[in-house]
């Protein structure tokens, strides 16, 4: 990852409302790109546990995916959600959750790509999305 | 069906859908309203607002927003189904097809139909739109986990 991956993941971060809204970080160390989302009460969806709710989860999954096409893409558009299938694994804890995409198959028109998010240990994920991706400029 | 003595939300459904709209901290910080609960089916809306926008290119509302509407929204219908019954639902799996966007500055409303309810898992499919509900912006396919709650 290079200084201009480091730029264009800022821009991303700073551009969509949405990413402010769930208050979204990333981090770009090496080649890889960790998405942070910070707990905050505004994201709960169950207060007995208490546990994130299952759109905040799906939500900031997508935008992981998201941002990892932006950053590897590099065409400052966004590229357009197709269908995404997201399974939830374990309850969401009022703590910070991490996510890395990962890019299955980018073609000319469309990318394929799995992400995992996880809490305490990246090996007991608390859910994971696969989803189809139509590429900026199609 | 239902024990008697088993815990039920006093005012059924309608109750439980407001209750979800302002009790639960996520739908409060969208601005969610309910719109509607009928019989194992429910409809809700959030209203289009600038911090909700997902690409600023288009002002159109994140998929994330779509996404957290649409969960909540089956778990009002599965409350339908579940005629004011008190249990907890966990979503297992929730798979989203986006047919178009919605239209830039536009609210989204989602109605969602829990076709069938077993004692351990609800079968829901949902769509969202945003001004006609035969033009759908997506359509959800999803099952969730219910466990007995007690009141």
């Amino acid at each position: 990852m290079s200084e201009a991956d480091h730029a264009k993941l800022g821009a991303f971060l700073q551009r969509a409302p949405y990413v402010r809204f769930l208050g979204m970080r990333a981090e770009l160390a090496g080649d890889e790109m960790t998405a942070i989302l910070p707990f905050s009460p505004h994201l709960v969806g169950n207060t007995t546990i208490p546990a994130l709710h299952g759109g905040v989860i799906g939500g900031f999954l997508e935008m992981t995916a998201l941002a990892q096409l932006w950053v590897t893409q590099g065409s400052g558009k966004l590229a357009k959600t197709i269908d995404v299938t997201i399974e939830y694994l374990r309850p969401g804890r009022a703590m910070t959750t991490y996510a890395r995409a990962d890019l299955r198959k980018v073609g000319r028109r469309v990318a394929n790509v799995h992400v995992e998010a996880w809490q305490e240990a990246r090996s007991h994920p608390v859910a994971a999305l696969r989803g189809h991706f139509l590429l900026a400029g199609d | 069906m239902s024990e008697p003595s088993e815990p039920r939300f006093p005012g059924g459904a309608a109750q439980v859908g407001q209750h979800m709209t302002t009790s639960v901290p996520q739908a409060a910080a969208l601005g969610m309203t309910l719109v509607s609960v009928g019989e194992a089916k429910g409809c809700m809306a959030v209203p289009w607002r600038e911090d909700l926008v997902g690409d600023p290119d288009t002002g159109v509302i994140a998929g994330g927003v779509v996404t957290s509407l649409l969960d909540h929204t089956c778990g009002l219908a599965i409350s339908a189904a579940a005629k004011g019954q008190m249990f907890g639902t966990a979503t297992l799996d929730l798979r989203i097809d986006y047919m178009r966007p919605a239209a830039p500055r536009a609210g989204v409303t989602a109605e969602a139909h829990c076709y069938k309810l077993t004692r351990s898992v609800a079968f829901v499919r949902a769509q969202a739109w945003d001004a006609d509900p035969a033009d759908p912006i997506a359509t959800v396919q999803a099952a969730f986990m219910m466990s007995p709650r007690s009141a």
